[in-house]
C-alpha cells in the first residue's frame, strides 16, 4: 500500500491508499473531529458504514462530507465540522 | 355533558378549544389521530400578513396577529420568531406595498440585497416586520395542554340531533355528547360536513417542502418570489410553484412551495421535487451545494371561494364550521377562535363574521 | 441511454446474487453506494476481493458510487384512478449522483444497518457499532481500540469480538444481551454449518481467553471527551470495565426506504423490523418491484443469497428453480431461531432523563416523554413535537428505539406505523439542491 498524507486542521495525518478519511484520523488517535450545535459534545466514528452521519467533517472546503466513506487523497485538506 | 365538543385536535381546533375554555365553557376535543396530525403537522407555520391582499382574510391575520403575540407570552414553548418576510420581485413591487399600507399594514419597499445578503442581485424587494412563524405542531399541543384538555381519541362519524338541535356527535365507542359541535376537522372538514347533513366545500391542495441540513443562520427572513402571491389566489388545479425560502430556529432551511389539486394523491413527484430546488437556488445562488434531507407533503384544506369558512350553519342549529384555510390555517387559528368563541357565547367578535359565514354555502 | 431489463439496488450478497440469476438473458446492471462491490457483508480493502465475490461475479454491469437518492416509475399512475393501469409497470428510473438508470424491473437489496438502543454515554467518541468496528478493520486495516468490549444481541458478536481479537485487540469481554438457552429448540433451524460457524468463532474466543458473558447487557458508557469505561449489568450485579472502544449491535434495521418510496407493502417481522412484504417469487405488492435480503426480514448473507438468487430469476422472467426455494424455507427457520434468541434486552429502564434518543437533533428522554405528555399517541406526533428523527441520519439510527419509546410511554406495543413514521424518506439520500435542481 502506499503512503500518502493529508491535513486534518493543519496538523499532518498519514494515510493508506484506499482508507477513508475516518480511518485514517482513528489510526492517528483521533477519535472525534466534530463538536455538537446544541450541546457542544465531541462526535466521530459511531455506524462506520454512511448510515448516521455522525462523522461529518469538511473536506477541502466542502462540508457535510461523511469521514467514514470518503477515501482520503494526497494533499487533502480537513477540517472540523 | 360538555358545552362544546371540537372535532379535530389541529392548530385551529386547538385555538377554538383554548379560546372556548378561556370564556369558561368545558370543552371535548375528539380526534382520530394524534394531536397536529394532519396538515398542522405537515406545514412550515407561517403568520403572514405580506401574502395576503386587502380583504377579509387579511382583516382575519391583523388580529390573529396581535393575539399570536398575547398566545406567546402567556402560553409559548412553540418558537413563535417574528422573523419578518422579504417578497422579492424582477419587477416593481411599489403598488404592492402601497395596497398593504392603505390597510394598516407595515410595509416598506427596501433593496433587498441589504436584508439578505447570499439573495441574488437585481431584484425588488418588500419588507413586512410583522411577518413571523410558529413551530404549529408544538403551538397547537401547547395551546390544548394550558387549556387543560386531552384530547378524546374516536372517530366522529355524524352528529347527534335531538329534535333538530344537536345534542353532541357519535362516534364508533357511542355518543360524545355536547351543546355545540365544531367542525374543525381541517382538510377533512369537506367530507365531515357532508356527514353532518350540512356539506361545504373543502377539498385537499398538496403542497411539499424541503428540508435542508441544519445550517448556521444564512437566510434570516421568510422569503418568496411575489409570484407566490398569485399561487395562492390562484383557483388552478395543475401543479403551480414559486420560491419561498426561511431559515429556522433548528438551522434548517425550509423551501416551498408548490400548489396542485389531485385528491389525497401521497406520491411525491420528481418534477415538483425539480422546481422547488430550482426555484430556491435561483434566488439564493449559495443553497447548490446545501443537503436537502427531506421533503415532505402536506394538504391544504382548500375553501372553494378562498376564503375560511367560520361560524355557525344555519341547516344544523349547534354546528358551527371553522375551516377552509388553505395554506393560512396557523397564522388565521387565533382570531378564527375567538370567532367561534363569540357565535358560541353571544360574545364580541373580533371582526366582522359576515364574510366567513357559512351561509353562503348553506343554500 | 441503456434501458436495463432488471436493475438490481445493492452490491452485498443479495444484490450480486440477484444480478447473477438475473444476467445472462436479461439485461441487468448492480446500482452500489459503495466504491466495491460487496456490501458489508463483503467489505473488503481494495484488491483484496473475498472468494464469495468472485464466485458472484456475472455479466452484469456495475454502477459504483451510486446511493439511489431517488426512485420513481417511468410513467406514474395514480394507485387510487385506475386498478388495471396499477398492473402494468412502465418502468423505474433510479436517481443516483452517478447518473440515472432506468429499467423494467427492479430488485431492492438494500440490506441492513446495525440497529443501536440508547442508553446513557452512548454518544461518546469510542462507542461504535460493531459494524463501525468490522468495516474498520477489514476495509481500512484499523483496529477500533486496544482494550475493546463488545455488546448486543445476534450471532454477529461473536465473528466481530474474534476478528478484533485476532487481529490483536484485547477484547475485555462479549455481552450477550440473550441467554441463548433457545438455540437448543431449534437444532433443525441451527444446521451442521451453522454449528461449526459458531464453533468455530468461540474457539478463536477461548484461545485468546475473551470472556463470552450471556444474560448481559452494557447499561452505560462513562468517559468526558472519549470513552474510558463502562458498566455492564447482568445476573443481578454491575461491573465497571475500563475500555477505549465499545463496540455495540442489537440486530439490525433494514434499510426500506426505497420500497416504501414506490409504495411496497411493509409489515412487522418476529424482530420488530419494519420489513418489505414478498410473496415466493420475491415480488413485492409493487408490479415490477423485487425485494431480497435483510429488506425482508433481517436473516443473514446465507437467507439473503437465496433470496437474490430467487428474485433475479424472477425478475428476469426465468423459469423458477425449486432448489433455493427449499434452502429459502431452511433459512428462514433459522432466522426466526435467531430472534428468539437473541432478544434485545429491556433498555428502557436504564435511560436517564439527559440521555439523548436522537443523536443528531441531541433530543434527550426527557424531551420524549414530555411530547407524549403533551398528546403525542404516535410516533409522527412525537417527531413533530421533539425533532427526534429529524435530523441527518433522519432516523436511521434512533427510529427505531423512538418507535418502541412511544409506543412504552402511551402503553401499548409498536405498531408497523409507529416504525414507518420514520422509514418514510421519498429522499432517500442527503441531496444538494443543485442535484435535486437537475435532471
Amino acid at each position: 500500500m502506499s503512503g500518502m498524507t493529508f491535513t486534518f486542521d493543519g496538523r499532518p495525518i498519514a494515510a493508506e491508499s484506499g482508507q477513508s478519511v475516518a480511518a485514517a484520523l482513528w489510526a492517528a488517535g483521533i477519535q472525534s473531529w466534530r463538536r455538537t450545535r446544541q450541546g457542544d459534545e465531541p462526535r466521530g466514528l459511531f455506524c462506520g458504514i454512511g448510515v448516521c452521519f455522525d462523522c461529518l467533517v469538511v473536506i477541502n472546503g466542502t462540508s457535510g462530507r461523511r469521514a467514514c466513506l470518503v477515501e482520503a487523497h494526497d494533499g487533502d485538506v480537513v477540517e472540523r465540522a | 355533558m360538555a358545552d362544546v365538543v371540537v372535532v379535530g385536535a389541529g392548530m385551529v381546533g386547538a385555538s377554538c378549544a383554548y379560546y372556548l375554555s378561556r370564556a369558561g365553557l368545558d370543552v371535548t376535543v375528539v380526534d382520530r389521530g394524534p394531536v397536529a396530525g394532519g396538515t398542522t403537522g405537515a406545514g412550515e407555520g407561517n403568520l403572514l400578513v405580506s401574502d395576503k391582499l386587502p380583504g377579509p382574510e387579511l382583516d382575519l391575520m391583523l388580529v390573529s396577529l396581535a393575539r399570536w403575540a398575547e398566545l406567546d407570552a402567556d402560553v409559548g414553548g412553540f418558537e413563535f420568531t417574528p422573523k419578518g418576510g422579504l417578497v422579492v420581485s424582477s419587477s416593481s413591487l411599489e403598488s404592492l406595498v402601497a395596497a398593504h399600507r392603505a390597510v394598516g399594514v407595515t410595509a416598506t419597499v427596501v433593496d433587498p440585497g441589504e436584508y439578505e445578503p447570499e439573495l441574488v442581485s437585481g431584484r425588488h424587494g418588500a419588507f413586512y416586520p410583522q411577518d413571523a412563524q410558529v413551530q404549529p405542531a408544538l403551538a397547537a399541543a401547547r395551546l390544548l395542554h394550558a387549556a387543560g384538555i386531552k384530547v378524546q381519541h374516536a372517530e366522529v362519524s355524524s352528529l347527534a340531533v335531538q329534535s333538530d338541535r344537536v345534542v353532541g356527535v357519535r362516534t364508533r365507542d357511542g355518543v360524545i355528547a355536547a351543546e355545540h359541535v365544531v367542525n374543525a376537522g381541517g382538510v377533512w372538514a369537506g367530507e365531515l360536513s357532508q356527514a353532518f347533513g350540512a356539506a361545504i366545500p373543502v377539498s385537499p391542495r398538496r403542497g411539499f417542502v424541503l428540508v435542508t441540513e441544519p445550517l448556521p443562520p444564512i437566510i434570516r427572513h421568510k422569503v418568496y418570489a411575489a409570484e407566490y402571491l398569485d399561487n395562492v389566489a390562484s383557483g388552478d388545479a395543475e401543479l403551480q410553484s414559486s420560491a419561498v425560502v426561511e431559515g429556522t430556529p433548528s438551522g434548517t432551511i425550509l423551501i416551498g412551495a408548490s400548489r396542485e389539486r389531485v385528491g389525497f394523491d401521497p406520491r411525491v413527484p420528481r418534477e415538483v421535487l425539480r422546481r422547488l430546488a430550482a426555484q430556491a437556488v435561483e434566488l439564493f445562488p449559495v443553497l447548490a451545494g446545501v443537503h436537502t434531507l427531506r421533503v415532505y407533503r402536506g394538504f391544504r384544506p382548500y375553501s372553494a371561494d378562498h376564503v375560511p369558512i367560520i361560524g355557525p350553519d344555519p341547516r344544523r342549529p349547534g354546528l358551527y364550521h371553522a375551516c377552509g384555510h388553505e395554506g393560512a390555517g396557523i397564522g388565521l387559528a387565533p382570531a378564527t377562535g375567538e370567532l367561534i368563541t363569540a357565535a358560541v357565547t353571544g360574545g364580541t367578535p373580533p371582526v366582522d363574521p359576515t364574510p366567513y359565514a357559512p351561509v353562503r354555502f348553506a343554500a | 441511454m441503456i434501458r436495463y431489463d432488471v436493475a438490481v439496488v445493492g452490491g452485498g450478497p443479495a444484490g450480486l446474487a440477484a444480478a447473477a440469476a438475473a444476467s445472462g438473458d436479461a439485461r441487468a446492471v448492480v446500482v452500489d453506494a459503495g466504491s466495491r462491490l460487496g456490501g458489508q457483508f463483503w467489505r473488503h480493502r481494495a484488491g483484496a476481493e473475498p472468494p464469495a465475490l468472485w464466485r458472484l461475479r456475472s455479466s452484469a454491469d456495475h454502477l459504483p458510487d451510486a446511493p439511489v437518492w431517488f426512485a420513481e416509475p417511468v410513467d406514474p399512475v395514480d394507485p387510487a384512478e385506475s386498478a388495471e393501469s396499477a398492473e402494468s409497470s412502465t418502468g423505474f428510473r433510479l436517481h443516483t449522483p452517478a447518473g440515472v438508470v432506468t429499467a423494467d424491473r427492479i430488485v431492492l437489496a438494500t440490506g441492513a444497518h446495525d440497529r443501536s438502543v440508547p442508553f446513557p454515554g452512548w454518544t461518546l467518541p469510542g462507542v461504535v457499532t460493531v459494524g463501525a468496528a468490522q468495516a474498520l478493520l477489514k476495509a481500512h486495516g484499523v483496529l477500533i481500540g486496544r482494550r475493546v468490549a463488545v455488546a448486543g444481541a445476534g450471532p454477529f458478536l461473536l465473528a466481530v469480538a474474534a476478528g478484533l481479537a485476532t487481529a490483536g485487540a484485547e477484547v475485555v469481554g462479549v455481552f450477550e444481551a440473550g441467554y441463548l438457552r433457545g438455540y437448543a429448540k431449534h437444532p433443525r433451524a441451527l444446521g451442521p454449518a451453522k454449528l461449526a460457524e459458531g464453533a468455530r468463532y468461540a474457539a478463536v474466543l477461548a484461545r485468546q481467553r475473551v470472556p463470552y458473558r450471556r444474560g448481559h447487557t452494557v447499561t452505560a458508557a462513562h468517559g468526558t471527551d472519549a470513552l474510558e469505561a463502562i458498566t455492564v449489568t447482568g445476573r443481578g450485579r454491575e461491573r465497571r470495565l475500563d475500555v477505549d472502544a465499545l463496540a455495540i449491535s442489537y440486530g439490525f434495521t433494514p434499510q426500506v426506504e426505497l420500497a416504501i418510496a414506490l409504495g411496497c407493502d411493509t409489515h412487522l417481522d418476529r424482530d420488530g423490523s419494519l420489513v418489505v412484504t414478498v410473496d415466493d417469487d420475491q415480488r413485492t405488492s409493487i408490479k415490477g418491484v423485487y425485494a431480497a435480503g435483510e429488506i425482508t426480514g433481517v436473516g443473514g448473507a446465507d437467507l439473503a443469497q437465496l433470496e437474490g438468487r430467487i428474485a433475479g430469476r424472477a425478475a428476469a422472467g426465468k423459469v423458477p428453480d425449486p432448489a433455493p426455494r427449499r434452502q429459502r424455507a431452511k433459512a428462514r427457520r433459522f432466522a426466526r431461531a435467531m430472534h428468539d434468541v437473541h432478544r434485545r434486552p429491556s433498555w428502557i429502564e436504564h435511560l436517564a432523563d439527559d440521555t439523548l434518543i436522537c443523536r443528531c437533533e441531541e433530543v434527550p428522554y426527557a424531551e420524549v416523554r414530555e411530547a407524549v405528555e403533551l398528546g403525542a399517541t404516535d410516533t409522527r406526533a412525537v417527531k413533530l413535537l421533539c425533532r427526534a428523527g429529524m435530523g441527518w441520519c433522519q432516523g436511521r439510527i434512533c427510529g427505531p428505539a423512538v418507535a418502541e419509546l412511544t409506543a412504552h410511554l402511551n402503553g401499548r406495543p409498536p405498531t408497523r406505523d409507529d416504525q414507518a413514521a420514520f422509514a418514510n424518506r421519498a429522499i432517500a439520500q442527503p441531496t444538494t439542491l443543485g442535484d435535486l435542481a437537475g435532471p
